[in-house]
């Protein structure tokens, strides 16, 4: 199966990993990511303000280049996820924000939203089934306690992401345990990193990460893993504590044997 | 009545109807970062009510959301705070001159690891 | 040709303001067949009505028109009056000059137009009236009490007590309801179980109720005095009437593993059981999901050890026929799942609890004894706090209910306030949006909380709740003193919001009744005909209806009850008269009027029909039954070759009213 694939600005530089693993392993799990050409940056942030056109654009591009291809676009940057799957849904929702987008563009087919958004932890649940991720775990991670840390970026707004229980999520649970692992569950799991702050106030990140990983910690985390780039930073950084913090497609990778 | 057009502005860009606020507080509850804000996410849907769109403007707060959607997630009438909150950032970088962040601020704030997410995005939140 | 009356009502200043009562009575009267007009300040008044049957007798009126205010306030006054002249009732039109025309209208001529068109519409309809007469049918004096919770215990009573017998029908294995969940009850603090068991035992030994438990109501046929209900009676797997609840077999059974709801899961029961000690009936049920005999065909131990050798393995369920005249809902309540608000962390910490797990916690029955331990480690809580109105009050686009829970800020500050008392070492915190006390003694109960009690009332609500190091970390806004508050809990209760019991819905549609948009069974009338539905003999009782505490259910109960006894009183009913019809000539068998009747009252007949040559043809036709058609019309909209019609609003009567106001 092809996919389109949207990798993000990130991850061409300071997370390299994220990509190259999620790269490798889905081509060992019979998916190709067909990168699309000449993607641009989403923005890092959605663009919440309803009179925001300009700024939506690069991600309907990704979403028409995909839906050109009738392929299902897959990211597997939390941030890229979360802009592009909301001014997805603006496309499909926002009547407004729709009509500017498409006169915008002015392409010969507008577009309203109608390709299929997966975040690549979605994909291997979905498209690949984390039974069959199990079978292929060559080195699988026993006895290894690992706390998923999904940020807000991955959940909410909930009813637009659709991508698990907002407040208790267990999909990143239920891959850990197809790895072998063993999920730690801990409420902070869906509090915020601290995000961007920390370029003029890294107090208000390092108060944040400390509060996650404390947290993770308390419930007997030995590693966290993390969808997001600037989460992980975060919490390598201003997190204050030594526990390793790794993408979740390195683990998958080095329980397949890829890494 | 220039205290009226940013409301109005606020209210447009943001599409919330702080009437429909029961003054629960469960944002104000769920705000991770509630201790860094002079005005705290429940006094944003109030004082939008009330019109004083100034206030805010001039408050350190609006730079102190994360944007996190924790309230907008757990709010039980579905007023959308956040929303109000970036629409009032937005009213004061519109404005001429109002970045809040510029260029030049960068390189001092680089570390090698710092991932260009973060500069991306702290400059969609924080200048036009 | 008719002779027709026109009297025009001032409503005091409520029309006469708006509209000139003078020149629509002389319009009025210049209407063909108009033989009688008059204005009057109080129409409804004795001078008023003895004005119309003065004007019936003196100008032998054939019909008459009153142009007032709705027929929902006074068309049943005037009807009387009409009668009391010696005229049939349903000669009497009303022109509905005050709600759709002087209350919303500010003009007087524009009113006054309109309420001419108004008037002359309804002469246009006496024209085609008929005299109509109501048919008679028995009925059946006995009632139906579905739900066995405190709202149908003190219904069954009531109308036992009046003397007609009463059935209950109870899905659980026994009566009881909630409140035989509830430790203690405000604002008295009596024992739940102390007042309410008297009352089990009452039913139980009251010779006109019978008890169907662990029963559900599979159908339902018939109509107002004659319902036909069909109880479906689960096999409980023990023969009722030799079991003497002596509870060996409970003991003995090596299956222990079972939840036991009547704790909320809070503990375990055998699988065969008696849910608590003053159960009625106080007969053991097998719960066939967990019994290893039943399963497996392998134990037997509890038809072992009873002496009495009740047990039944190859119980089947089992159907029973009974007729009814009367019908009380009674289904009660549930709290709402919380599975939606794991920000509260119910699904992740046994420490987290409802309020209805919070009095099994403190229930001297109850899985802990009556003391007070949190469920993960059993150890005193020395640190509580309360959630108020969690589900309630929501905007509705969410997962929540809209409404007010209305019983949650009373069982919180008894939660408290006995929490205090029994454990003044614990700190106790309750964070409010509002605290609604509307009730006798209700404020000052609330008020001794915080002033005797010294219980925390904190405005603002929690935004989230961490389960970390064996504690629960409370999160919250204190917005009056406009702080982030957190909190090292060791218990925290949610007040979940209250919906109505699932089984609900279904038995809304097997009794044709109406619920609103969260499942609440309608009323009549809100205020009006509050414990009667809006289907002839179907009444309603207790939260089914919409959130009660228990003093305000058992006053709805009882009232439930008079209106009952009320109809089972009567021998015959008098139906409504304005009834559909088919005409049988014109019906072409397609069975549309049948779908849409939300009563039943339509049913199919072949009938033979003579035809040309003396032939005979069996035809399919549409079959009224007057006693259980309500007369809503839905049957004459639907029927395609125009058979069906409704007395006393025949389509031609309609018509000629559009006609009249499109003049």
């Amino acid at each position: 199966m092809t996919v389109s694939y949207y990798p993000g600005c990130t991850l061409k530089t300071k997370a390299k990993n994220l990509d190259l693993y999620a790269r490798k392993c889905a081509e060992a799990l019979g998916i190709a990511l067909e990168e699309i050409p000449e993607w641009q940056c989403c923005g890092g942030c959605y663009p919440v303000a309803k009179d925001e056109i300009a700024t939506k654009l690069s991600s309907v591009r990704a979403l028409a280049a995909a839906k050109e291809k009738g392929q299902t676009l897959v990211t597997v940057c939390s941030a890229c996820h979360n802009v592009i799957k909301r001014v997805n849904h603006d496309m499909q929702t926002d009547e407004e924000i729709r009509d500017k987008v498409n006169r915008y563009r002015a392409p010969d087919e507008p577009y309203e939203g109608e390709t299929n958004v997966l975040h690549y932890i979605e994909m291997l649940r979905d498209l690949v089934g984390f039974d069959k991720i199990k079978e292929k775990v060559v080195n699988p991670l026993a006895g290894k306690k690992i706390a998923a840390y999904y940020g807000c970026l991955l959940l909410r707004p909930g009813k637009v992401m659709a991508f698990d229980n907002p407040e208790n999520p267990s999909i990143l649970e239920d891959f850990i345990r197809a790895l072998g692992a063993e999920p730690v569950l801990y409420p902070a799991r869906n509090e915020c990193c601290g995000g961007y702050l920390t370029l003029e106030d890294p107090e208000i990140p390092k108060k944040r990460s400390e509060t996650v990983l404390q947290s993770a910690q308390n419930h007997g985390a030995e590693v966290v893993t993390t969808a997001c780039p600037l989460c992980l930073y975060n919490l390598q950084k201003n997190g204050g504590s030594e526990i390793p913090v790794v993408y979740i497609t390195e683990l998958l990778a080095e329980a397949l044997g890829l890494k | 009545m220039e205290q009226n057009n940013f409301k109005e502005t606020v209210l447009r860009i943001s599409g919330v109807n702080p009437k429909k606020c029961m003054r629960c507080g469960k944002c104000s509850g769920a705000c991770p970062n509630y201790d860094e804000m002079e005005f705290h996410p429940h006094q944003f849907v109030s004082m939008v009510e009330n019109g004083e769109i100034e206030k805010l403007m001039t408050s350190p707060s609006v730079y102190k959301c994360l944007t996190c959607f924790a309230c907008v997630e757990r709010c039980p009438r579905q007023v959308e705070p956040a929303k109000l909150i970036e629409a009032v950032r937005l009213c004061v970088i519109r404005q001429a001159g109002q970045n809040h962040l510029k260029p030049d601020q960068i390189p001092e704030m680089l570390d090698e690891d710092l991932p260009q997410q973060a500069i991306v995005s702290a400059f969609r939140k924080f200048t036009k | 040709m008719q002779r027709i009356g026109v009297f025009v009502c001032w409503c005091g200043s409520n029309i006469a303001a708006t509209v000139d009562v003078k020149k629509v009575a002389e319009t009025l009267g210049k209407e063909p067949c108009v033989v009688y007009y008059e204005n009057y300040q109080y129409m409804c008044s004795e001078e008023g009505q003895n004005k119309i049957i003065n004007a019936i007798h003196e100008h032998k009126l054939s019909g008459i028109v009153i142009c007032s205010c709705s027929p929902r306030m006074h068309e049943a006054t005037f009807r009387r009056t009409a009668q009391k002249a010696g005229l049939n009732p349903y000669m009497v039109e009303i022109a509905n000059i005050r709600e759709q025309c002087s209350w919303i209208h500010k003009d007087m001529a524009t009113a006054t137009e309109k309420a001419i068109i108004l008037g002359r519409a309804a002469i246009a309809k006496v024209h085609l009236n008929t005299p109509l007469q109501a048919g008679e049918s028995p009925v059946v004096k006995r009632a139906l009490v579905i739900g066995g919770g405190i709202a149908g215990i003190q219904t069954a009573l009531d109308i036992a007590d009046a003397g007609f017998e009463v059935d209950i029908v109870e899905k659980k294995p026994t009566i009881g309801g909630k409140m035989s969940q509830i430790d203690k009850t405000f604002p008295t603090l009596d024992c739940s179980a102390c007042i309410l068991t008297p009352k089990m035992v009452d039913v139980a030994q009251n010779e006109k109720i019978h008890i169907y438990s662990y029963s559900e109501v599979a159908a339902v046929k018939g109509f107002v005095g004659n319902f036909d209900v069909t109880i479906k009676r689960k096999a409980r797997y023990v023969k009722e009437e030799l079991c003497t609840g002596c509870g060996a077999c409970t003991e003995k059974c090596p299956q222990k593993k079972v939840p036991n709801d009547f704790n909320l899961g809070l503990d375990n029961k055998h699988a065969i059981y008696i849910p608590f000690a003053q159960a009625v009936p106080k007969v053991a049920t097998i719960d066939p999901d967990y019994c290893m005999m039943l399963k497996t065909g392998k134990c037997g131990v509890c038809s072992k050890v009873c002496a009495a050798g009740a047990i039944d393995y190859k119980q089947q369920d089992e159907l029973v026929q009974q007729q009814y005249g009367a019908i009380v809902v009674a289904t009660g309540y549930n709290p709402i799942d919380l599975k939606n608000y794991d920000e509260f962390a119910y699904s992740q910490s046994p420490d987290v609890v409802t309020s209805l797990e919070f009095e099994r916690l403190t229930n001297a029955a109850g899985p802990t004894g009556g003391v007070l331990l949190r469920p993960s480690d059993r150890q005193h809580p020395h640190t509580i706090v309360f959630v108020q109105c969690v589900g309630s009050r929501e905007s509705g686009e969410g997962c929540g209910k809209t409404y007010c829970s209305k019983i949650c800020c009373m069982y919180t500050a008894k939660h408290a306030m006995l929490t205090r008392e029994k454990y003044p070492d614990t700190e106790v915190y309750v964070f409010y949006i509002d605290v609604r006390t509307p009730g006798k003694n209700f404020d000052e109960f609330y008020r001794r909380a915080v002033e005797e009690y010294g219980v925390h009332y904190i405005k603002g609500m929690v935004g989230k709740v961490s389960p970390e190091n064996g504690k629960l970390m409370v999160q919250a806004s204190d917005l009056l003193d406009n702080k982030q508050l957190k909190i090292e809990a060791d218990l925290v209760v949610l007040a979940a919001a209250i919906e109505p019991d699932p089984s609900a819905r279904p038995l809304a549609t097997m009794l044709t009744t109406q619920m609103d948009t969260n499942d609440f069974f309608t009323e009549a009338h809100p205020k009006l005909r509050p414990v009667e539905s809006a289907t002839a003999g179907i009444f309603l009782s207790g939260c089914c209806q919409g959130p009660k505490d228990i003093p305000e259910t058992v006053s709805q109960a009882s009232a439930c009850a008079a209106k009952v006894i009320g109809l089972l009183a009567k021998d015959k009913l008098l139906g409504n008269p304005c009834v559909a019809e088919s005409n049988e000539l014109m019906c072409n068998g397609c069975s549309s009027c049948e779908k849409v009747c939300p009563y039943g009252a339509i049913s199919y007949v072949d009938k033979e029909f003579k035809m040309p040559n003396r032939t005979i043809a069996v035809r399919r036709v549409a079959n009224v039954n007057p006693a259980v058609c309500q007369g809503c019309g839905a049957c004459t909209v639907a029927c395609p070759s125009g058979a069906m019609d409704l007395k006393g609003f025949s389509n031609s009567q309609i018509m000629a009213e559009v006609d009249a106001i499109c003049k």
